[in-house]
């Protein structure tokens, strides 16, 4: 297949300029400058805030037709969240959570 | 400050990405082969880009005859959400000299987790703990999306639901949260906006109008979540 070279370049160069504009935003717009104390108490509240937005967005395809559309999501979820709950190794959660997920996808909701 | 011991301290940490990552990286590899971009394309690709969705709809871009404009449209659309990553970390960058480019530059879902994560144990320099972490993650991302191009379509292993790992990680990173926190309503408006927001708009835009509320949410809230720091 040929490819168009000088059009892939200018692809990559708008998609990582599009990217890190969006990344380097909050730091262009206080650059310099002492951080608004409303920001600051964001700061604070946002982490908690966006990893509950991420695990959404990360099952984000879920749907309730059939059970294999949520169970193996929520499931896999739930024994992730409670093996941390209790255990507080995070390695070891976060591998019991993924085997019980694949042994779920790959065998019980096919 | 022993850079070791932070190296090591941030691989593990960072590991169940590696893992994430796995059929991700390679098929994206394999993806980028069959729409003839070699590996100096896909290299250039993770290294200069560093987003997966985004680089999954670049593929189209490459093959399809899409408008410059929209391919920029899209791209901004795509991860508008990486402009709320910045804030808590505005006065830490800072303290990182010339690093504070490269480490704002791939602040991912990733690298962003893992320093909201990070609780630097004795003996681990915090500064270069964000660094080594970038390194990590774009290292991972950069190594196996290249093995993609020649291996990837070899594997035959039943790979199927190992990207799981990146949810566990940022249920495991919640939990932690969770546990330390003296209020959890950031997580709760977090969740019922995401899930409104996921039912009004479905999977290909919430997450943007999600967090637009919820920031809303959190300044509105501002007194029940912070109580006695309304002062300024």
């Amino acid at each position: 297949m040929q490819i168009d070279v000088t059009r892939s370049i200018l692809i990559i160069v708008i998609c990582a300029g599009c990217t890190v504009l969006e990344r380097s935003l909050p730091f262009l717009v206080f650059r310099g400058k002492e951080v608004p104390r409303i920001i600051q108490y964001l700061g604070r509240v946002l982490p908690m805030a966006i990893m509950a937005t991420l695990v959404i967005y990360c099952i984000k395809g879920i749907t309730f037709t059939s059970v294999v559309g949520w169970a193996p999501y929520l499931i896999g979820i739930a024994i992730t969240a409670a093996l941390h709950w209790w255990g507080k190794n995070a390695l070891f959660s976060i591998a019991g959570g993924t085997i019980a997920y694949m042994l779920m996808v790959q065998m019980i909701f096919v | 400050m022993n850079l070791k011991k932070t190296f090591l301290y941030c691989l593990k940490q960072s590991s169940p990405i590696f893992i994430a990552f796995l059929p991700v990286g390679l098929a994206y590899g394999v993806l980028m082969q069959n729409a003839g971009y070699n590996v100096l394309w896909v290299g250039l690709t993770s290294l200069f880009v560093d987003a997966g969705s985004l680089q999954f709809l670049m593929v189209n871009f490459f093959t399809d005859s899409v408008p410059l404009i929209t391919v920029a449209v899209m791209a901004l659309l795509v991860n508008s959400r990486h402009i709320f990553y910045g804030l808590p970390f505005i006065e830490k960058f800072r303290t990182l000299g010339p690093w504070r480019h490269f480490v704002t530059y791939y602040l991912t879902d990733e690298t962003f987790s893992l320093h909201c994560a990070r609780k630097c144990p004795e003996g681990v320099d915090e500064k270069w703990a964000y660094i080594f972490t970038t390194v990590q993650v774009v290292g991972y991302w950069l190594i196996l999306s290249m093995l993609g191009t020649w291996i990837g379509s070899l594997i035959t292993i039943d790979m199927t639901g190992v990207d799981f790992a990146m949810t566990a990680l940022f249920v495991v990173i919640l939990v932690d949260q969770l546990r330390g926190a003296d209020n959890r309503l950031p997580a709760i408006a977090a969740v019922i906006s995401s899930v409104v927001c996921l039912a009004i708009f479905g999977p290909g835009s919430f997450i943007l109008p999600s967090l637009a509320v919820t920031v809303a949410a959190l300044v509105l809230l501002r007194n029940v979540i912070e109580p006695g720091k309304e002062a300024a």
